[in-house]
């Protein structure tokens, strides 16, 4: 077993392991968007952001650094809640996240990591960008206004269902995710519409259609309990 | 029997003034004098004064001719070749007597550079002839593994890709980590906006560059290598392709290199632009084949990179710098520089200065040295402002900082960075808010999108430096931006997004003066931002000849044709600076506009 500390608590992890799954286990709470179970963490919303006291207070991705002996890992303080707060500002800004309209309204990721860390109001200026809803897919939709580019769809598509349907194009803030070469979802080829992407989708980017708000509750761990399920090689 | 030699520059930079045309030329008029068989033209690599190109260095005298027109060939062989007296108007000399004394190469130190410019880099024998394939040689055949790591510890070298990591740290890494096969990867991604060291070098000495990497390769046990080039570099690529051939010919690469144990082969990737993929894991993601995107560090490449495998990732300066650690010794090669910054480093003097091109100086030497000793200073007329050093990641500096010594820590401590070595120097005619500005631009425009930090953080500063400039900035934007610049140096992924806010940070930290003037005045210092600046027709010079009212789109400038100077009215005028354009006399001056 590896021994750290996460806030002064002493706690275990097996070799592996990372300090996200180390803290979970031990029952403390990290925030994140971009990660969840059985998918590859990629780091990339930074919200799960721990500092780590004995590597000269060096910022980690919780999701995506091993458990190491001897780690002293701070995961609250304010500094940290007022870096995640900014985070999530910023993703607020970027799109059009208008929780009235939205089908994922009251059981949103990002909306209950504003009421978990305490963001009320943003105060960047909003992009509002125009941007298109692809509603080309019989059963699903995919309303770019509300995607965050934590790339779980992607992830999920890739190495869960095997499909390689969603990938990303474009760069910076003109990513966008992205069936096939740029195919309406609709078109697509490779997509066996198993709809895992749907359920890993942490907001209302991805919905499936023909259901009402309170029936779109996600359940993006399914993609474990499928993992889960398979014969080991 | 060859009596005259003639290097006639062929780097990119001498290619687009022209030396394809001047070596027809000169060849044709040395036929005419049925002088082939006397004079021989070398093309060979980056010689350094890239402003003055094309150039050609003629020996044995060591003439050094500037600016050669095809034209100028004729007098050049008729004069020079078969009269021996040198065409005086297209020497260069800066008042010194030998070419060798023009303070331009007298205050370089060419460790890296020693080959470009001297040898044809599309002949591997002439690279041969300068000793070249011999450190490789010594290492495969006299050397363990671990001595040639142990000698370019000892050397002090650090990582010239621009964070500065000790290479012979690195390659321990490597060559202690478990798994097979190894990579070694040369990073030759060079995106600095007037960054050209790599490039030169690549296409000056490519050999120097395949045998660093075997040589690292042999250090740290490798068998495969790849440089990672950017596809904006044809000539360079081009040039790397004859060297791999020829090399493999010669079989200084390929299976037993010098009938040893040893294999190594090496293959080109070549990127598709986008800037991102100089940082480490972007670059082996894309050399895998997928999206350049950078990833999480640890785990280090050195432990698991290319498809999981150890993988060793230098810079094209630092392997060029290896053979001469091997051929001179470890002691030699630290010999030159400071304590912690060993040895010499490349810069790519860019922007406001006069000898625009290729320098190389021992670390530690001041700016002002590197700047205005070699780099011949601001163009006349102007003044000195700021240099930025360390491109889009890199931070600007002020006069007051000129004799701070350019070695990694100091640059650091002070704001800049040395990273790859692209210099640009800013005159008293730049703004900095828009100079900033640029930067973040380019910076917002290559994030890759992956983290938020980056992605949005970059729009956001770039929005509020929009409005700035436009004359529409409040006093909350400063610690805004440096609020947003901090959120993103600590949050960001990567090197790009944690160093994207530094050209930003640092000229509020040195130029706050010039952010509150176009905010709290509504006025652009430098007279370059539109929307802070009036044009005004100065009465003296104007002969009212009517162009400015005619190239006026808004009937701002007004007045009758010979009856008197013309004016602009400031009201109706879109600042689109047609007038300033149009006036012969330059009678219209574009000035700040007064504090409002």
């Amino acid at each position: 077993m590896i021994n750290l500390r996460i806030d002064d608590t002493p706690v275990q992890a097996r070799p592996g392991q990372t300090i996200l799954t180390a803290a979970c286990e031990a029952g403390i709470r990290i925030p994140t968007l971009c990660h969840v179970e059985a998918l590859t963490p990629v780091g990339a919303c930074r919200l799960c952001l721990v500092e780590i006291r004995n590597w000269n207070g060096r910022l980690v991705p919780a999701c995506a650094t091993p458990a190491q002996e001897g780690l002293d890992v701070v995961a609250h303080s304010d500094k940290l809640t007022a870096l995640r707060r900014t985070i999530l500002e910023l993703l607020f800004a970027e799109r059009n996240h208008i929780c009235a309209f939205c089908v994922s309204n009251g059981h949103c990721e990002l909306q209950d990591l504003a009421t978990e860390l305490g963001m009320d109001h943003v105060t960047f200026p909003y992009r509002f960008p125009s941007l298109p809803v692809d509603a080309s897919h019989p059963k699903f939709g995919l309303d770019h206004n509300r995607c965050v580019l934590c790339g779980r769809c992607v992830r999920a598509c890739s190495e869960v269902e095997g499909a390689c349907t969603w990938g990303f194009s474009g760069r910076g803030v003109e990513t966008r995710v992205e069936a096939d070469l740029g195919d309406p979802w609709g078109a697509s080829r490779t997509c066996t519409a198993c709809g895992k992407c749907v359920q890993a989708c942490p907001v209302g980017a991805l919905f499936e259609k023909g259901k009402a708000t309170a029936e779109q509750v996600k359940r993006p761990e399914i993609l474990a309990e499928v993992t889960e399920r398979r014969p080991r090689a | 029997m060859t009596r005259v030699q003639v290097l006639l520059c062929s780097g990119t930079a001498c290619q687009s003034s022209g030396s394809a045309k001047v070596k027809r030329a000169l060849t044709e008029a040395l036929a005419g004098h049925d002088l082939l068989s006397e004079v021989q033209i070398v093309e060979t690599g980056c010689m350094g004064p890239c402003e003055l190109g094309p150039v050609l260095l003629v020996y044995p005298e060591g003439t050094f001719y500037v600016r050669v027109k095809p034209e100028d060939a004729a007098e050049i062989v008729a004069e020079h070749f078969l009269k021996g007296r040198p065409v005086g108007r297209l020497l260069w000399t800066e008042g010194a007597p030998e070419p060798t004394e023009i303070p331009f190469f007298a205050r370089q130190r060419k460790i890296v550079l020693a080959n470009c410019g001297t040898i044809d880099p599309e002949k591997i024998e002439e690279y041969v002839a300068v000793r070249g394939y011999e450190a490789l040689g010594k290492a495969v055949t006299e050397m363990a593994p671990a001595e040639v790591i142990a000698q370019v510890k000892r050397s002090g070298l650090r990582g010239r890709g621009g964070a500065g990591f000790p290479t012979g740290t690195k390659w321990e890494l490597v060559a202690a980590a478990a798994g097979d096969p190894k990579y070694v990867v040369c990073n030759a991604d060079e995106g600095d906006p007037g960054a050209f060291m790599d490039r030169a070098i690549l296409e000056g000495d490519p050999h120097a560059i395949l045998e660093g990497m075997a040589i690292a390769a042999y250090a740290v046990g490798a068998s495969r290598g790849y440089v990672y080039i950017r596809a904006e570099y044809p000539l360079a690529v081009q040039r790397l392709e004859t060297a791999l051939a020829q090399a493999r010919k010669l079989g200084v690469l390929g299976s037993g290199i010098f009938e040893s144990g040893f294999s190594f082969d090496i293959e080109l990737r070549i990127g598709a632009g986008a800037f991102v993929c100089g940082e480490e894991t972007a670059l082996i993601a894309s050399i895998e084949g997928r999206r350049g995107e950078p990833r999480p560090r640890p785990p280090y490449p050195a432990t698991s990179g290319l498809w999981g495998k150890p993988t060793l990732i230098n810079n094209v300066e630092t392997y060029a710098n290896v053979r001469h650690i091997l051929l001179h010794g470890p002691d030699a090669f630290a010999a030159v520089g400071t304590e912690k910054s060993k040895g010499t480093k490349v810069f790519a003097l860019a922007g406001k200065i006069r000898n625009t091109g290729l320098v190389e100086v021992p670390m530690g030497i001041t700016l002002r040295e590197l700047l205005f000793d070699i780099g011949g200073g601001v163009p006349a007329g102007r003044e000195f402002k700021a240099v930025q050093i360390g491109g889009p990641s890199g931070g600007c500096l002020p006069a007051s900082l000129l004799d701070v010594p350019v070695d990694y820590d100091s640059l650091t401590q002070h704001g800049a960075i040395m990273g790859s070595g692209g210099v640009i120097v800013l005159d008293d005619a730049a703004c900095m808010v828009n100079m900033a500005r640029f930067f973040l631009e380019f910076t917002a425009d290559e994030s890759c999108g992956k983290c938020v930090p980056c992605r949005v953080g970059t729009q956001m500063m770039l929005r509020i430096l929009d409005r700035i400039v436009a004359g529409e900035g409040t006093d909350d934007d400063l610690a805004r931006l440096a609020e947003i610049g901090d959120m993103m140096k600590k949050a960001s992924l990567c090197g790009l997004g944690q160093t994207a806010a530094n050209p930003v940070l640092s000229t509020l930290r040195y130029f706050a003066d010039e952010y509150h003037a176009h905010i709290r005045d509504r006025s652009c210092p430098a007279g370059v931002c539109p929307n802070l600046v009036r044009y005004v027709v100065l009465p003296d010079a104007c002969r009212s000849c009517d162009a400015c009212r005619r190239a006026c789109p808004t009937g701002a400038a007004q007045g009758t044709p010979r009856a008197g100077p013309y004016r602009i009215v400031d009201e109706l005028c879109i600042r689109c600076g047609a007038c300033f354009d149009v006036c012969p006399f330059e009678a219209v001056r574009k000035e700040p506009r007064e504090a409002q």
